[in-house]
């Protein structure tokens, strides 16, 4: 019992929550750009795939490691550009459209993996970005340790929370996102387009979507395998939720949940194989759909989420 | 200061301010001579042969006309004549299947609002376009500001808004929130995004609908202020006494087509109604009552209050066959509570309710509907109809299960749809298909549907709850008539309506209910307007204890 509580005062234990945390960052970020925007993008999970694979296989192909971050985007940019057109101006069922995307973005990552690395069992590894511990900061106890031993990529993601957070309540092209998600018409009485806000929120949200599965690949790990993004695109829409679609509290959320994960993982050790690892596994899930019931009841959604706007129908 | 801040405002706006001057002609130089002088005057805005279609209605069919420099035209129509959709043409929402819109002489592109705002048109749309989530600043400012900018400036925005807000008696805070707004604040600031964009001709779409009276004459009060500083506006309205009040001139829309235009001075609300319906309209000739048994008695039934509506206690009433019992009143006193409670929705915490001498046990509208309750319910769109769903599919909604609407439980489309062509027919609804979505329909022809629907087959209690709320004249008077047609049959009609002309003109037995209780009743002409007014407002004598 003492030895469980011990971990949560031990700099290694906040710096691993950190570290799951940052992909969860980026991607809840970009969903939570599109929900704003009153687009649900169930696509995420197969965008994050793509954004792993791109990232990755750029550095393994000889391109350097942002060069990796940004085809990364851009390639999750393409697929956010394939799932607006098919909501936005086609109006589409956005659940449809997400899951079509999810199971198309995934496969088509694996193939193109088969298609250039026939003959490999183990994923080839590359040289990921490594930690660069801010100079003074990283030698406070705990949590600048924490906070300030990461790698750039983890930096990037905190940069992400407090830009979305300025460009949506401080920019006109924030209050354009925001105002497209509750009422729509409000946007085209105003003279801007419905259908250019969306699609452009869809198209960045995705791309930190893909951002968030490079992580993995290029951070985290140091290789592409399948199945790893693991359901990590379903907690971020949770995470959205949880967060009542405001990057900061959603960033804490993430945060949360990157603790239980890694404490669970923690508490298998020491707990001796008496309980069956599972239920250890199962852990971080069931405390977020508790803390989902407690935060998210009063929660105050975009009102447009996942209604359509076709201009000039009545 | 005031030019400063519009300089200031220009530099930080790069694409979304108007190219026109303030003063667009100099023909257009006041004093504004309204009354059909002004032949100098370049018209602000002309609109050229407008046509649209919808599928197979025509919702606006060569519409042409002119608006001068400060001058107020009334769009005048029943619902579904065209006025709204003639307005959003020429606010770029819809595409017109022909004709064109000049502002400043300048033509506009097709559906573009953009265009529209820059061109120096405003519109307050009916449904108001706010983003509730926000505060009233940012909506205003949305789209005010070029989009690539990496701060919003409230300051300026805030600055523009309180001067506004100033001059024209717009009242309203800047950093309240959307969703904290009384309708008619929200329709200030709906007033405020249009003048901010320096709008010039500004179109209000029955702004009155939602108002108090006194909010209605605020509004007035503004607009005499917009035209005294040279402001074109279009009110659409299909109230006669306010489109005599403010407008200059009257267009009169019917059908979709301009059936007739008026200077106002020169013509009177009777000319007007009959513009408007294409005939004479005529006030219902009520019959002597032939009363029969009780249908409907409540006895001392208590309720918790439903919604935002007074709670009953110990309240009873009889409603007979063959008479119509109106029930006046301020909202929020308890008519909807009772009915809920005679619609079957809600159960009474105590006494009886009973229905054609049985007492209802069974608390459910189906119950209510089997026992001989039809209604017609206060809110057409959020109660009464499914607007997604299909007119055939609305008509049966009440009773899909029944043996005329299905067999072995499969629904009997057949049925449905003759149902539903039947009623289509016999209380001339006008609408696209049986198979068109009805929110698709006019409020009026919406509201014939679901009295077609409540009053077949002959119901022995009729719960008509507000039944001509929002509707023109010709819908006001065709479901009075048959209202009064059902009342002949033998009929018990509850008639709750905060109009007490309608109350007066229809019923058989007033009562007035205030505070959760009901006055003794009077007989037709028994008591004034005056007397009447003093029960609502929950004084003068004859509140039964």
């Amino acid at each position: 019992m003492e030895q469980a509580i011990e971990i949560l005062f031990t700099a290694s234990f906040w710096v691993a929550a950190i570290r799951i945390a940052s992909p969860l960052i980026f991607a809840t970020m970009g969903e939570l750009i599109c929900e704003r925007a009153g687009v649900l993008n169930l696509g995420i999970e197969g965008i994050m795939t793509v954004g792993a694979f791109a990232g990755w296989f750029t550095v393994y192909s000889g391109g350097d490691l942002w060069t990796g971050v940004l085809i990364a985007a851009l390639a999750g940019a393409m697929f956010g550009l394939l799932h607006a057109t098919l909501t936005v101006p086609l109006g589409l069922s956005q659940h449809v459209v997400g899951i079509g995307i999810t199971l198309l973005a995934t496969s088509l990552t694996y193939f193109t993996y088969r298609l250039a690395l026939p003959q490999v069992t183990t994923p080839p590894k590359i040289e990921p970005f490594q930690p660069l511990p801010i100079p003074g900061l990283s030698k406070i106890p705990i949590l600048g340790e924490a906070l300030f031993s990461q790698t750039p990529l983890t930096y990037l993601a905190f940069a992400t929370v407090a830009i979305v957070a300025w460009v949506l309540y401080r920019t006109p092209i924030g209050l354009a996102v925001r105002a497209a998600g509750e009422n729509p018409s409000a946007v085209e009485a105003q003279g801007i387009s419905v259908t250019g806000i969306r699609m452009g929120a869809v198209m960045v949200g995705s791309a930190l979507m893909a951002v968030g599965g490079a992580f993995l690949t290029m951070s985290a790990f140091n290789s592409f395998f399948f199945e790893m993004i693991n359901g990590r695109g379903w907690i971020c829409i949770a995470l959205v939720v949880f967060g009542s679609w405001r990057p900061g509290k959603a960033l804490l959320g993430a945060i949360l949940f990157a603790a239980f994960d890694a404490y669970q993982v923690r508490l298998q050790q020491i707990s001796g194989g008496v309980v069956p690892y599972q239920v250890f596994l199962m852990m971080p899930y069931a405390l977020s759909i508790l803390a989902l019931i407690l935060v998210a009841r009063r929660a105050t959604y975009p009102k447009a989420l996942m209604i359509p706007y076709q201009k000039g129908e009545r | 200061m005031a030019e400063k801040l519009d300089l200031h405002l220009n530099k930080s706006c790069k694409r979304g301010r108007r190219a026109l001057p303030q003063q667009p002609h100099p023909a257009a130089s006041p004093p504004p001579s309204p009354q059909g002088g002004g032949e100098a005057a370049a018209p602000v805005l002309r609109l050229s042969g407008i046509t649209k279609r919808f599928g197979p209605l025509v919702a606006n069919n060569g519409i042409s006309f002119d608006l001068k420099r400060g001058e107020v035209i009334a769009l005048l129509g029943e619902n579904g004549a065209g006025k709204t959709t003639l307005m959003n043409i020429l606010f770029g929402h819809y595409v017109a299947d022909e004709g064109t819109v000049e502002v400043f002489g300048k033509q506009l592109p097709a559906g573009d609002p953009r265009a529209a705002l820059d061109a120096g048109v405003g519109m307050v749309h009916q449904h108001f376009t706010l983003a509730e989530n926000m505060t009233v600043l940012e909506n205003i400012a949305l789209g005010t500001q070029s989009a690539w900018k990496l701060r919003l400036d409230r300051a300026a925005a805030r600055k523009r808004i309180s001067k506004l807000a100033g001059d024209f008696g717009l009242a309203v805070n800047p950093d309240a929130t959307v969703s904290t707004l009384s309708v008619g604040e929200r329709q200030r600031v709906e007033i405020l995004k249009a003048l901010y964009r320096d709008a010039r001709i500004l179109i209000l779409d029955e702004p009155t609908a939602v108002l108090t009276p006194a909010e209605a004459d605020a509004l007035f009060r503004t607009l005499k202020l917009l035209v005294a500083q040279g402001l074109s506006i279009i009110f659409i309205s299909h109230k006669l006494h306010e489109v005599m009040a403010v407008s200059d001139r009257v267009l009169v829309l019917r059908s979709g087509k301009l059936a007739g235009e008026q200077v106002t001075a020169e013509t009177s609300r009777a000319e007007l109604a009959s513009l408007m319906v294409g005939q004479e309209v005529a006030s219902p000739k009520v019959a002597e009552p032939k009363i029969g048994a009780v249908a409907l008695e409540l006895k001392s039934v208590s309720a918790a209050g439903q919604g935002s509506s007074h709670r009953l206690d110990g309240l009873s009433l009889e409603l007979r066959a063959g008479e119509i019992t109106g029930l006046a009143g301020v909202s929020g006193n308890g008519q909807a509570t009772l009915a809920a409670l005679i619609a079957g929705v809600l159960k009474p915490a105590s006494g009886e309710v009973v229905v054609q001498g049985a007492s209802m046990r069974d608390w459910s509208p189906r119950a209510a509907l089997g026992g001989g309750v039809a209604r017609i319910p206060e809110d057409r769109h959020a109660v009464g109809t499914i607007g997604d769903m299909s007119v055939t599919e609305n008509v049966i909604a009440e009773r899909y299960a029944t043996a005329r609407f299905s067999r072995r439980g499969f629904l009997d489309w057949k049925a449905a749809k003759n149902f539903a062509e039947e009623i289509i027919r016999d209380y001339d609804v006008k609408c696209p298909s049986p198979d068109a979505r009805i929110r698709l329909l006019s409020g009026g022809n919406m509201q014939k549907l679901i009295l077609g629907r409540a009053l077949d087959p002959d119901p022995a209690v009729i719960l008509a709850n507000q039944p001509t709320r929002g509707l023109d004249v010709g819908a006001v008077a065709f479901v009075h008539r048959r209202l009064l047609e059902a009342r002949e049959r033998g009929a018990a009609i509850l008639l709750i309506s905060e109009d007490l002309e309608e109350v007066l003109a229809l019923s058989d037995r007033i009562l007035v209910m205030s505070k959760g209780r009901l006055s003794s009743p009077s007989r037709r002409g028994e008591r004034t307007i005056r007397e009447l007014g003093e029960l609502m407002a929950g004084h003068g004598e004859g509140m039964a204890a």
